[in-house]
């Protein structure tokens, strides 16, 4: 047998079983595994907020005890922003990135296996703490919030479960992100130039970039965490000469580019929906990459806007409010584009495109408290109260979340080769739209009338508001099982996709078939 | 303010309607905005807050009817056609440089207003905050200084399963034992500090919110406008707590707070004097003492449960080998604190005799038996 052979034999050969799944190199399968594990990830952090809006239904501790309260805070932002919205992403990545340049697959293979694998174990660590006490009320999880502040966190019994899961979720991000620009850099079909990639190719190559960069930060922080409480350091224990403060500034430093990490990639796949409903091409190409990277570039640049309340010397406040308002401009380029691909377009409004519209909507409501925020003397009052959740909910639900909603809406039909039902689609907008709203919108309220956040119980003031925030909270939990009923019914059948799925479809993915062939691209397509 | 059930369920879906905008006018403003400030500074930030707010209206009206136009009109089904237009430099350079121009505008006013909070200078009056997780301590730095927390039928009522219908405490979770007491018209400097975890101080009306931080002193000031009570809260998360460690400012004019100051001068001298005293005193005394200050000032109830039986992940006091064991072992406890847990040194929070009295309870209550402890005792580890 030719070499050559040997070769292709292997290639056809797809082990089925379980063995699929936990040997694949193939980045469809793999996407596939990220998106499924978010989706439980989404599940049990909702799960988690559901129990944070029920015990908030009334004033008084009906339901679980503080310490439990704050664990579920913690344990749902943990997981929200590691274990869904991240690897939702990456699972996006994977399927779409070799499918968008004309690649067969992702560049490194096994890596992309490894990264993968990792998370189940990380996500497992994170939480088993939860289960370690004598009831299950006295659980022991982590309960210092996600922003896991020293010395708060330096109090916790099982620090180092949280610590090692913490490293595994940044190995497997820098992997992850390691890939995804050998990918881009290396695998575009001859004449994909990189000022003709598409808009989510772009901003995923940016994301991968502010990954590498700070997750290195965050594990930096967590191993200080980690020898401050086993072996003796003082790197933020006051007593031993430490500084508490530090540990906001490192923190940060890595949370800052995070956030944004969590809402480029949401811009790129809505700067794809949107030209394709439109049925125009994406207005101001060039300058959507440019404000992607100056925004990019600016998050490094405004981290201790999060602590204008520490104590810093004026100036040092001064600095740091003006270069947070800045983000605003090339956040508005990105507005005004969108809203102007939508000008004098030709427009329909599939579920894909009600997710997009959604999400330039009420992302642009929480980039306006996010310029509210910025401003520094303002920020004394907003600061720690309801209105930050209100803000950093309508950036990561309604930007961050709708985009990846949309997103597999918009691509669905590629990777099953089935239409998934439209009415039902519908339904779960609107649903998520309403509850999302009642949920998040009246937080302003409470915030400003002087809510605090991460409270287990609130003065009577905030009784109604509060009240219709749990509403809310459970019509948004229970619509996403309508999303996972709708893409079960999707794999399962269906009315067959076109190859071109869109009337308006552009770009290289919509020339395969649909569904996808196991190898994106076995000859690379030509570009002009 | 008092609710009953059924009124905050018609309350919420009348609220609900007027935010969907069907119902009027119903609210205060100050319900759906910031608490009415009572200073000078306040109001700045107020103006601010609102400046800001109109601009993203503006915006977001202009955005908002664009897109709001295009879905109506350049709709498929109406026959529109789509244009080629994607591309315009001088639309592009308009839209980057007016909200930078916008930005500028709103920066000057935020600029001077913040170095007007930033400006500590000229205080007449100082405190020193020191939070703990969870409560708060003031000293007037005139041998005046005491401990405030959540009042006692407060966090009664706000424990599991407590049975009190807390919707019909007035000021729920916004009361205290000893309130701060402050002088209207003068600049009062606070000086912020922690001695566990991070904490923040915040009074909504007084609109300065500051960490308090170990191994740090951090600066605010306020100065009162009227006479009244105002209620604040911690807003930073330190433990299980967090939302039960109110800040609670009484406001008196000149010669209110004289005359109060006055007392609490002559009853801290005399406290001092007491503890001070070499005297013997017997257990009933002791175990009387400790409870009030285990269910009170002290705060140990939180942690290790109204019966010493533990609450959550916190260790429980009856049968426990450290009330049971060696007396020395259990006042270094007391007095130093365990360290990297959230067990604090009470020795700055409690004179000789209160930390001999809790420890006495703790001691002969919920069947432990172990030796007494004498403030002598106290005295001797310290």
């Amino acid at each position: 047998m030719s070499e050559t052979m040997t070769h292709d034999a292997h290639h056809d050969e797809h082990p089925s079983g379980i063995k699929r799944w936990l040997f694949t190199t193939n980045h469809k399968d793999i996407g596939t595994l990220y998106l499924w594990f978010s989706f439980i990830m989404f599940l049990l952090g909702g799960t988690m907020a559901l129990v944070i809006r029920a015990e908030l239904f009334q004033p008084g501790i009906q339901i679980v005890d503080p310490n439990f309260f704050n664990m579920m805070t913690t344990l749902h932002g943990l997981i929200m922003v590691f274990g869904a919205i991240m690897p939702a992403f990456v699972g996006l990545a994977n399927w779409q990135v070799p499918m968008m340049i004309g690649a067969p697959d992702m560049a490194l293979p096994r890596m992309n296996n490894w990264s993968f694998w990792i998370l189940p174990f990380a996500a497992t660590m994170l939480v088993a703490p939860m289960f370690m006490g004598g009831d299950f009320m006295s659980g022991q999880g982590p309960a210092f919030g996600w922003t896991f502040y020293e010395p708060l966190s330096g109090q916790y019994d099982k620090l180092a479960f949280f610590v090692f899961a913490v490293h595994l979720l940044g190995f497997s991000s820098i992997m992850g992100s390691i890939n995804i620009i050998a990918t881009i850099l290396n695998m575009r079909a001859p004449g994909l130039t990189l000022m003709k990639m598409p808009m989510f190719v772009w901003t995923w190559l940016i994301t991968a970039f502010l990954l590498i960069a700070v997750m290195p930060v965050l594990a930096g922080a967590v191993t200080m965490m980690l020898t401050d409480k086993y072996f003796g350091t003082s790197f933020f224990d006051a007593a031993g000469g430490g500084d508490p403060v530090l540990f906001q500034h490192i923190f940060w430093f890595f949370g800052h580019p995070e956030v944004y990490i969590m809402i480029l990639p949401a811009f790129g796949v809505i700067s794809e929906i949107i030209p394709t409903f439109a049925r125009k091409k994406l207005f101001g190409y060039a300058s959507m990459v440019y404000a992607t990277a100056s925004i990019a570039f600016l998050s490094f640049i405004v981290w201790a806007h999060h602590m204008f309340t520490v104590g810093m010397p004026v100036a040092g406040e001064l600095y740091f409010m003006y270069a947070t308002v800045m983000i605003a401009v090339p956040t508005a380029v990105k507005v005004f584009n969108w809203a102007t691909t939508m000008w004098r377009g030709s427009m329909t409004f599939e579920t894909p495109m009600l997710w997009a519209i959604g999400t330039v909507f009420l992302f642009t409501i929480g980039g306006f408290t996010g310029l509210m925020l910025g401003v520094a003397p303002a920020d004394f009052q907003y600061h720690d109260t309801y209105f930050v959740v209100a803000h950093f909910h309508y950036v990561l639900v309604s930007g961050a979340l709708f985009g990846i909603i949309g997103g597999v809406m918009y691509w669905l039909p590629k990777w099953t080769g089935n239409m998934y039902s439209e009415g039902l689609g519908k339904l779960h907008f609107w649903l998520t739209m309403i509850g999302m709203n009642l949920t998040f919108f009246p937080m302003h309220f409470t915030g400003l009338a002087g809510m605090p956040r991460r409270y287990a119980d609130y003065p009577l003031q905030f009784a109604e508001f509060n009240q219709m925030s749990s509403i809310g909270a459970f019509i948004f939990g229970f619509s996403q099982l309508i999303l996972l009923y709708l893409v079960i019914k999707c794999i399962k059948g269906g009315e067959k996709a076109t190859d071109k799925v869109w009337e308006g479809s552009h770009g290289l993915e919509w020339t395969l078939p649909s569904p996808a062939p196991y190898h994106s691209f076995e000859t690379a397509p030509e570009i002009k | 303010m008092s609710f009953k059930h059924n009124k905050i369920m018609t309350k919420g879906l009348v609220l609900m309607s007027l935010w969907l905008g069907a119902a009027g006018q119903s609210l205060a403003e100050y319900n759906l905005n910031f608490q009415e400030p009572v200073n000078d500074v306040g109001r700045e930030i107020y103006d601010l807050h609102m400046l800001v707010f109109w601009i993203c209206v503006v915006v977001g009206i202009g955005v908002f009817s664009m897109m709001i136009y295009s879905i109506i009109m350049h709709r498929k089904s109406k026959g529109a056609v789509s244009t080629d237009f994607h591309e315009s430099a001088k639309v592009e350079v308009v839209w980057t440089i007016v909200p930078f121009i916008i930005l500028i505008a709103v920066a000057i006013p935020a600029t001077s207003t913040l170095i007007k909070i930033e400006d500590t200078s000229n205080a007449d009056l100082t405190i020193k905050v020191t939070a703990l997780q969870w409560k708060w301590k003031y000293d007037y730095g005139n041998g005046v200084s005491f401990i405030s927390s959540l009042h006692p039928d407060h966090n009664k009522a706000r424990r599991r399963n407590s049975g009190v219908d807390v919707t019909k405490i007035e000021n729920y979770l916004l009361e205290v034992d000893n309130q701060l007491v402050l002088p209207i018209n003068k600049k009062v400097r606070f000086l912020l500090t922690s001695d566990d975890v991070i904490h923040s101080f915040w009074v909504p009306q007084f609109a300065m919110k500051k960490d308090a931080i170990p191994g740090y002193v951090n600066e605010t000031w306020t100065t009162i406008d009227k006479e009244g009570v105002y209620r604040g809260q911690c807003t930073e998360l330190c433990g299980q707590d967090h939302a039960f460690m109110p800040i609670v400012v009484n406001a008196k004019n000149e010669n209110d707070y004289n005359a109060w100051m006055d007392k609490q001068k002559t009853a801290a001298a005399a406290s001092a004097a007491e503890a001070a005293a070499d005297k013997v005193w017997s257990e009933a005394d002791l175990v009387a003492r400790g409870e009030a200050i285990y269910k009170g000032k002290g705060g140990c109830f939180g942690c290790h449960g109204a019966n010493g039986e533990g609450v959550a992940i916190f260790p429980k006091l009856a049968g426990s080998p450290v009330a049971n064991g060696p007396a020395d072992k259990h006042i270094d406890v007391v007095l130093n604190g365990v360290a990297g847990s959230a067990m604090a040194a009470y020795s700055g929070q409690l004179n000789d005799l209160e930390i001999a009295a809790v420890i006495t309870y703790e001691r002969k209550s919920w069947g432990n038996n172990a030796s007494i402890v004498q403030p002598a005792d106290v005295k001797a580890a310290r």
